[in-house]
């Protein structure tokens, strides 16, 4: 991965020795960059999952969306650059657009994936232009087709997915995607939402907003931002789970070890596997483990 | 068709307005006297047309197929300009054809009637051609979609169209109601093909008649003036139940009414 290729390297019109385009692997380390982003394909529809780091506290809620609407019953999630990822949304809008204008329907998002995979990948066969440095999941729903989901990355690849991340923590993500079974899933069931949620808070000290919206039956076939309410109730759901997850896992592991060595080092742990913002949540996670906190009193909440 | 006489090319006025010597016939443009109908039923179309090709007075083909495949299961009726409307059909079955291996699936009829719309449309000041488009496809089932001259669209549950359409509209109005099946509908469009060639053209005409539909391979067959007995016997057995006139003749009086007519003319 972090081999150099020196002089092979320069334009995407060059292969290397040992048959690799370096430019388009730079393009795809640029969406790694990026903070993540999840689409999820259950059997009534498709649910997307931003998560957009907020770098100054002077931003205005809700700018610079990483989610775009291509058509009334596609959305595209983005990671990478953001102003190229703009640019390939126009490009997928006018292509859904002059499907229908054509054909009189709308564009099936297998052929959609295809179209715009084929336009990214025009980028990266020239040394005069670089390749776009995004990738994007798009996804739908259709009566007939019910629900699709399709990645398209820098090279110009588009497959077809049951779930998929992209973006910083897209390993990460995919372990929980997998554990998820999401064949079985509805697109309004928590779990995925709490998926989005631990993810997220892998990335440790950083204020970030997360943009959710989906694509279903429950919409009737429209892409939307998912509402408020539905929202706040998932988030909520998440971050108990959340708590209660990490928790059990550190109750586990201080069964097996014996029980904490100090009042101290309980309170390292707890910090290291809860992170910052469990902070509080503290008399909470200590109500849980009475036994083994007894001399944890309340006046230390507010030290942890 | 005295619509056509007025739109003629600059070159065919130069011969007609100086020369009675040559006949009319020699200078009008081909074009399709025609009665065609398109009838949905679930699960499939059945579309006919009569097989008459003019130029002016005279018939030039009697045998003709105006019923023209654009897809497996998407065929088109063709009525107006015999030129104007095999040249459309061709530029759409290639586009839909092309479009069918893009996507990597059957199209739908929905495409194949906007292809038509597109270039009806487009250049209507060119063209004279009234298209019905009809076929199955898996997501809405038998379709038929109305061309007009003009480039509208519209879908239909039964569509008719060409000049001796207008015979059949009383006909249609009263006999036509939804829920048919396909025998029904057959039915329907041989009687309806009989009463505007008994009303509209005064001569015996062969009848085409399609059934498209998810099971069978597209039936075709020439409905002889004759009766039964003049089927032939592999079509007979193509269609499921016997011959045609047998499984949609007996008892109904419309049926029996078109019969008799057949009989009278023959070819």
């Amino acid at each position: 991965m972090s081999s150099i290729g020196t002089g092979y390297d320069l334009s995407a019109s060059t292969f290397s020795p040992d048959g690799r385009v370096f430019q388009v692997e730079y393009a795809m380390k640029a969406v790694e960059n990026s903070s993540t982003a999840i689409g999820i394909r259950c059997k009534d529809g498709i649910v997307f999952g931003v998560e957009k780091l907020v770098l100054s506290k002077l931003y205005e809620e809700g700018s610079n969306k990483r989610i775009f609407n291509i058509d009334r019953h596609v959305g595209m999630a983005v990671a990478g650059l953001l102003a190229d990822a703009r640019s390939l949304a126009e490009v997928a809008r006018e292509e859904a657009s002059n499907f229908r204008s054509n054909y009189g329907h709308d564009i099936p998002l297998k052929h959609l994936s295809d179209r715009v995979a084929m336009y990214v990948h025009a980028y990266t066969l020239y040394s005069a232009v670089r390749p776009f440095g995004c990738s994007f999941i798009l996804g739908s729903y259709d009566k007939d087709d019910g629900a699709q989901l399709y990645m398209v990355d820098p090279s110009g690849i588009s497959y077809g997915y049951w779930g998929c991340a992209i973006g910083k923590a897209k390993q990460a993500a995919k372990t929980e995607i997998e554990k998820l079974q999401v064949r079985r899933l509805y697109s309004r069931q928590k779990q995925k939402l709490k998926l989005i949620y631990i993810v997220h808070d892998e990335v440790k000290d950083k204020a970030f907003e997360l943009e959710l919206s989906w694509v279903g039956d429950v919409t009737n076939g429209r892409h939307e931002l998912v509402p408020k309410d539905v929202k706040e109730e998932a988030e909520k759901y998440a971050k108990v789970r959340l708590y209660e997850t990490e928790c059990s896992e550190f109750y586990n592991s201080c069964e097996t070890a014996g029980p904490p060595a100090s009042m101290l080092g309980v309170r390292s742990v707890l910090q290291v596997v809860c992170g910052k913002r469990c902070c509080r949540r503290s008399t909470w996670t200590c109500f849980l483990f009475q036994d083994s906190l007894e001399e944890e009193d309340d006046s230390d909440e507010d030290n942890m | 068709m005295a619509a056509a006489a007025s739109m003629m090319p600059i070159f065919g006025h130069q011969i007609s307005s100086k020369n009675d010597l040559v006949p009319d016939w020699s200078r009008e443009e081909v074009s399709t006297g025609t009665t065609i109908m398109a009838v949905e039923y679930d699960g499939g179309v059945v579309i006919g047309a009569d097989s008459r090709t003019t130029t002016g007075a005279y018939i030039a083909n009697r045998v003709t197929d105006k019923l023209t495949r654009i897809h497996d299961r998407i065929y088109c009726c063709r009525s107006g300009s015999a030129a104007d409307t095999q040249a459309i059909a061709e530029v759409v079955s290639y586009q839909l054809g092309f479009h069918s291996v893009e996507l990597d699936e059957p199209p739908l009829v929905e495409t194949a009637a906007n292809l038509f719309r597109a270039s009806c449309y487009r250049y209507r000041e060119e063209l004279m051609a009234g298209i019905l488009v009809a076929g199955w496809d898996r997501r809405k089932g038998g379709q038929v979609y109305c061309v007009p001259i003009g480039g509208m669209l519209v879908r239909q549950p039964v569509a008719v169209g060409g000049s001796g359409s207008t015979y059949v509209y009383g006909f249609m109005d009263s006999n036509y109601k939804p829920g048919l099946n396909k025998d029904q509908c057959l039915e329907l469009t041989a009687s309806g093909k009989v009463v505007a060639g008994h009303a509209g053209s005064w001569s015996p005409q062969d009848l085409t008649l399609c059934v498209l539909q998810l099971c069978l391979w597209p039936w075709r067959g020439t409905a002889p003036a004759a009766a039964s007995s003049g089927w032939p016997p592999s079509l007979r057995t193509a269609w499921s139940g016997g011959s045609f006139w047998e499984t949609s003749c007996p008892g109904s009086p419309l049926t029996e009414r078109a019969h008799f007519l057949c009989s009278c003319y023959m070819c």
